[in-house]
């Protein structure tokens, strides 16, 4: 196991590439939810407030 | 029967010429305006021996891309005032429903605008290549490739100013999206006059050079317009 | 089929059908990556110049081939949108940016961890294709820039989809000029499949994880993209239909504002 972590002495440069990119791949996912709940949110904001004037 | 003779309907060359006239006129109202992309490309030009080393051997390796970056970025100056006093007096506008076909015009203000700023940067550049103990004989090479490489970057450019005229903050902007596009030209320029001062072939850099300017020169006019049509709304 | 295809170019059901389409995506590219990220951690065999370092290429490659699809997808969308004038399709555009500006972040950070061993440096301006990638971010942040200046949408729409268009065509000139520029650079590993460089064993999981990246991209880009095409469609009816059915939404609009 201390072997795999090791990667033959490139552990740390290994490792990291990988966590970084399972970070950057989570956090396009949660980006992109979050950015589509606020669209939701505030256009339905929008539509309310158009309809208010209505 | 007397039939009136009517003029006969602007050709596109007048039309361009009526184009470049105007720009130079208006140009040359204001000299100091003219002149300060040029004293700007002088004094970016000496901060690099100041910053790094008076060194002549390392001088005459950075020379070439030290004078083409100041270049750009002197040229660059004048591309962000391309259309807006065009836009901010409304001739713009005119010039747009005018009905003559955009790209002429656009065309029209960037050889205006190559002939005020890209061309005395031009003449003036072997002056500095001297400076970089650039050999004579390359000389001609430095102001060839940045004959080509101003045009291609006034094309270019002429996008860039296209598509930030009226924007806040519109000349970082139009550095930041004008500066990736014109690496190439960058590259190849700038090579071709170290390859020179090496004593080395240039062929292949300047028609690489040359190939970019004509590709330029057959697409910016068309994005350049879609760009000012989109701008004006 | 066709009538299928030519629906998806409606609003509508573009969103609905992403709705659907996007968690199968994601669960493929999750299957997808974890099969060739193990296939490529444990099961590929150790280089024979790099050791186990060079498993670094398992995300590197991915992300880097991501970077420059997602810049392809953004101008293609761009292209539809300002000739036929489709909304949607500037849509897509958006959506493709900032997943496409992260990749090539990513594509920098693995490319430049990978040649601090290998090259004894952190980065290294000779390598034609980290230096490509750089030139590609600048142009992502740019075409982000130019949109967030721009506050109308439909204006924001074309003028960056025209830089878009621009951007494309210079892409493959930046490469090439920038391979021309370098001293050292690395065939590259995968238009060639004769070359001794990566066998077999080496090869499938990258490929395996090329395709997850590929199917991750299309997942989290469905997902974006609905949130685009419903500020774009505000006013039309269906949104209102779609959205104020939702009890989440309600739940979040304070009361005051909501009525019945």
């Amino acid at each position: 196991m201390s072997e795999f972590l090791a990667m033959g002495g490139y552990g740390g440069y290994v490792w990291s590439s990988f966590v970084l990119t399972a970070i950057i791949l989570v956090f396009n996912v949660t980006w992109a939810r979050r950015r589509h709940a606020a669209a939701r949110l505030n256009v339905a904001r929008r539509i309310q407030a158009m309809e208010d004037d209505v | 029967m007397t039939v009136q003779s009517r003029p006969a309907p602007a050709g596109l060359w007048d039309v361009w010429l009526g184009i470049v006239t105007r720009e130079l006129r208006l140009a040359f109202r204001r000299p100091g305006d003219m002149a300060t992309p040029l004293i700007f490309f002088a004094i970016v030009v000496s901060l690099f021996p100041l910053a790094v080393s008076p060194d002549k051997q390392l001088l005459m390796k950075f020379g070439p891309g030290v004078l083409w970056v100041a270049a750009l970025l002197a040229s660059l100056m004048s591309l962000g005032t391309l259309y807006r006093q065009d836009r901010e007096d409304g001739t713009l506008e005119q010039l747009l429903l005018s009905g003559q076909p955009v790209s002429v015009l656009v065309l029209g203000k960037i050889a205006a605008q190559w002939l005020v700023t890209g061309l005395p940067l031009v003449v003036i550049s072997p002056i500095a290549g001297v400076a970089f103990f650039i050999p004579e004989e390359s000389l001609p090479i430095l102001a060839g490739s940045l004959v080509l490489g101003t045009l291609s970057l006034s094309l270019i450019g002429s996008v860039g100013a296209a598509l930030t005229v009226g924007l806040r903050q519109a000349n970082s902007l139009l550095s930041l999206l004008v500066l990736p596009l014109v690496m190439p030209v960058l590259i190849f320029g700038a090579r071709a006059v170290s390859l020179s001062a090496d004593g080395e072939t240039t062929g292949g850099s300047l028609y690489l050079l040359a190939a970019l300017t004509i590709l330029t020169t057959t697409f910016s006019p068309f994005a350049a317009s879609a760009a000012l049509r989109i701008s004006a709304d | 089929m066709w009538t299928w295809f030519h629906k998806l170019g409606s609003p509508p059901h573009f969103y609905r059908i992403a709705g659907k389409l996007a968690p199968w995506l994601g669960g493929l590219a999750a299957i997808a990556l974890v099969v060739g990220t193990f296939k490529g951690l444990v099961l590929a065999p150790a280089d024979y110049q790099q050791g186990d370092g060079f498993r670094i290429i398992y995300v590197h490659v991915p992300s880097a081939y991501l970077s420059l699809m997602a810049y392809v997808v953004m101008a293609t969308g761009a292209a539809i949108g300002l000739i036929w004038r489709m909304k949607l399709a500037h849509a897509v555009a958006a959506a493709c940016a900032p997943i496409g500006a992260s990749f090539t972040f990513l594509a920098l950070a693995t490319g430049s961890i990978w040649g601090r061993p290998m090259w004894g440096t952190w980065w290294e301006w000779g390598d034609a294709r980290l230096t490509s990638e750089l030139i590609l971010l600048f142009l992502y942040l740019g075409y982000m820039a130019l949109r967030a200046s721009i506050d109308d949408t439909n204006k924001a729409d074309r003028a960056s989809g025209v830089l878009a268009v621009v951007g494309v065509i210079n892409v493959p000139i930046i490469h090439y000029s920038v391979e021309w520029w370098s001293s050292l650079h690395q065939g590259a590993t995968l238009a060639k499949f004769d070359q001794p460089s990566i066998t077999g064993d080496m090869l499938t999981p990258l490929l395996i994880n090329i395709i997850g990246f590929t199917l991750f991209f299309g997942a989290v880009l469905l997902i974006r993209a609905r949130g685009e095409v419903l500020e774009r469609e505000r006013h039309s009816r269906w949104v209102k239909r779609e959205l104020l059915g939702d009890s989440a939404v309600r739940e979040n609009i304070p009361a005051g504002e909501l009525q019945q």
